[in-house]
């Protein structure tokens, strides 16, 4: 693969947008991924106690097990989220950047 | 007692497979009288899988189709493909054991198990499809020397053969357990189907089988959970109310109990379980299938989705089978309730099918339990296939030079190899405590190869010397901290204390690599570094905008 057609992407300041947007939205989702489960790893590890009481009293819903059903949920949202944004916005973005590149070939 | 039995199933969960490597198929199994139900269902999954291999046969002609289906699989497909790889029988019949016996506990594991893949999703797996072709070791030896590609072909061989034989050693005494067959037989016709999927129909094949039995696995354990649930009026509230009433955990059931209580030990599965699945080979393979980023984005999505819906499901089959297994004397050892379940501890799926939909019930979900391990034991072979037959022969030794022909033949017959060496591995190992293995398989997949490929995709410095270094490293620290461990020093090699305090290396082994990757690259004053270096701005390029990926080829 040619690296003047690399190179010619690269000086695209598009590029840089792509890259700067696309990177720090999935670091701030990784960052939330990963506060959130090595969080509640440690709740595991120092507070199962209060894992285990009823949400409410009297009920049978742990507040662990509510947690976690949230956060299967919530990961699964952010994955699609994620999805959402990088294959239409940011694909769209990509496309003109190639488009662009091969258009100063010819 | 406790402290060792949650060892036991730490590993367990932890596994793939490892449902046959737990303490519950250790103890003394009686083969179990012939399941015909089981039996009759399972030659129609083998019936259609090799019409399918028949077919899949006719479409594959090149490399690219025999490794990654020409890369014409859709994200859905390959999602549901995924899912197929990743719940293993050890998924259904582990951790809905867990749950019968430890409650919450399982459903934390559970966690640990699909955190990883949205990680996977947001930092991998658009740069895995930019970047790679046939196997992970395409991007690690991307810029780099052949020697980091060598080094990567061994890592994930290591991980394949440590996999298989957890696999063949839980296919041969599940079956035994579920089908009335003997080991040996079991053995067999595992490793001949699976070299029939793989030799003939490649991957198209082994993608279907993993689809068909993903779906089978999903409708078996929901139609199950349905059946079960609804005599509880689908009511958690009054479940979890009769559930705590009897169980002997009582009101703890749904609290974490003694499994997690070591912060150093929670913290280290979680590394090992997130970052061991972004690095095991015959996952990062299915990358590969798709045409391009948009699809492997997507194939995480509904990978996920199927994953996360399962694991509920199956923390509710357990729960419901507190009461519909727990309380039935039918499915105890001399009808007492107290004492084990017939069959072992793993046994309690098969139990609740049979509770809520009878024989057939039983036999489906017997034959569906069959199905999951041909279809992650064909995966981990053509895993294994790729890294011999693409990495280290085409690329490596004959440096490229070789026609696609002559790669696909060798594919072939090193598929055969690993077949036949899955077979005299199971039957060797049958009597030994494999429980280590798979932690052993995670451990390098966590600490070898995802370290170095997630360094040569994101980090301009890293150099062929730092990602030996890096890598090798990686293997030795893992293999070390695992034979050091309980699970090898203690149980196997039976010295009085593990040397290593803890079960789980990730938390230890994946700094070592990554210090040794840096070190090492960052002092490697070389031209060759140089150029190296150089090299990564193409490559950067390229992972961020798909620009020169190999597409799909029909």
């Amino acid at each position: 693969m040619s690296s003047v057609i690399y190179e010619r992407l690269r000086r695209n300041p598009k590029f840089d947008e792509l890259v700067q947007k696309r990177g720090s939205f999935a670091r701030t989702l990784s960052a939330i991924v990963l506060i959130i489960f090595y969080g509640f790893f440690l709740l595991v590890a120092f507070e199962p106690k209060m894992l285990g009481q009823p949400i409410a009293e009297g009920s049978m819903w742990a507040i662990g097990y509510t947690i976690e059903m949230a956060m299967f949920v919530f990961f699964w949202i952010l994955t699609f989220i994620y999805v959402r944004r990088a294959n239409g916005e940011f694909d769209d973005l990509t496309a003109e950047i190639i488009k662009e590149a091969q258009k100063e070939t010819k | 007692m406790i402290k060792r039995f949650t060892t036991a199933l730490a590993l367990l969960a932890f596994s793939g497979m490892a449902a046959a490597a737990g303490p519950a198929l250790q103890g003394d199994i009686q083969t179990q009288p012939t399941n015909w139900h089981a039996i009759i269902m399972f030659i129609i999954f083998v019936t259609m899988t090799m019409g399918i291999t028949y077919w899949a046969a006719g479409r594959t002609k090149t490399s690219a189709d025999f490794y990654t289906a020409g890369g014409g699989i859709t994200g859905f497909q390959n999602g549901l493909a995924i899912a197929g790889d990743y719940m293993s029988a050890a998924t259904l019949l582990g951790l809905t054991a867990m749950t019968f016996s430890r409650g919450y506990d399982a459903y934390i594991y559970m966690m640990a198990f699909f955190a990883g893949w949205p990680i996977i999703l947001f930092l991998m797996a658009e740069r895995l499809r930019n970047l790679g072709r046939f196997t992970f070791s395409d991007i690690t030896s991307y810029r780099l020397d052949p020697s980091v590609r060598t080094m990567a072909a061994l890592s994930s061989l290591v991980v394949v053969v440590f996999y298989l034989i957890a696999q063949m050693v839980g296919a041969g005494q599940l079956i035994k357990l579920l089908f009335g067959l003997e080991y040996n037989i079991a053995i067999f016709v595992v490793g001949i189907l699976m070299m029939v999927y793989v030799t003939v129909g490649g991957m198209v094949a082994t993608t279907w089988v993993q689809i068909i039995k993903a779906c089978l696995l999903l409708f078996g354990g929901t139609l199950t959970l349905i059946l079960g649930f609804s005599q509880f009026g689908f009511s958690l509230t009054t479940l979890l109310e009769k559930v705590t009433a009897v169980h002997k955990l009582g009101a703890n059931i749904m609290a974490p109990g003694s499994l997690l209580s070591d912060p150093v030990t929670a913290l280290s599965l979680g590394l090992g379980l997130m970052f061991g699945t972004a690095g095991l080979p015959h996952i990062l393979m299915r990358f590969f299938t798709v045409g391009n980023a948009k699809e492997a984005r997507k194939s995480v999505l509904y990978a996920s989705g199927f994953v996360g819906f399962f694991f509920n499901v199956i923390f509710l089959m357990g729960l419901v089978a507190v009461l519909l297994v727990g309380q039935n004397p039918e499915y105890f050892e001399g009808g007492d309730i107290k004492g084990a379940l017939i069959g072992g501890g793993n046994m309690v799926a098969m139990h609740l099918a049979h509770a809520v939909g009878g024989n057939m019930l039983l036999g489906f979900l017997a034959a569906v339990a069959f199905a999951t391990i041909l279809a992650v034991v064909s995966g981990l072979a053509l895993a294994g296939a790729s890294a011999i037959a693409h990495d280290i022969y085409a690329r490596v030794i004959r440096k490229g030079e070789c026609s696609d022909k002559e790669e696909i033949k060798v594919s072939r017959m090193a598929t055969i190899a690993l077949g036949i060496l899955a077979i005299i591995l199971g039957i060797a190992f049958e009597k030994q405590n494999i429980a280590f293995m798979v932690g052993l398989a995670f451990g390098v997949a966590a600490a070898a190869n995802f370290p170095v490929l997630i360094l040569s995709m994101y980090w301009k410095g890293l150099t062929t010397r730092g990602a030996l270094w890096g890598g090798y490293g990686g293997v030795i620290s893992a293999v070390t901290f695992v034979v050091l461990s309980k699970a090898v020093w203690v149980d196997v090699l039976h010295n009085a204390a593990p040397a290593f305090p803890y079960t789980q290396p990730a938390l230890f082994a994946m700094p070592i690599a990554f210090i040794l990757a840096y070190v090492f690259s960052v002092t490697d004053s070389s031209a060759r570094a140089a150029k190296e270096r150089d090299a990564f701005e193409d490559q950067y390029v390229r992972a961020q905008t798909g620009f020169g990926a190999s597409g799909a080829s029909h």
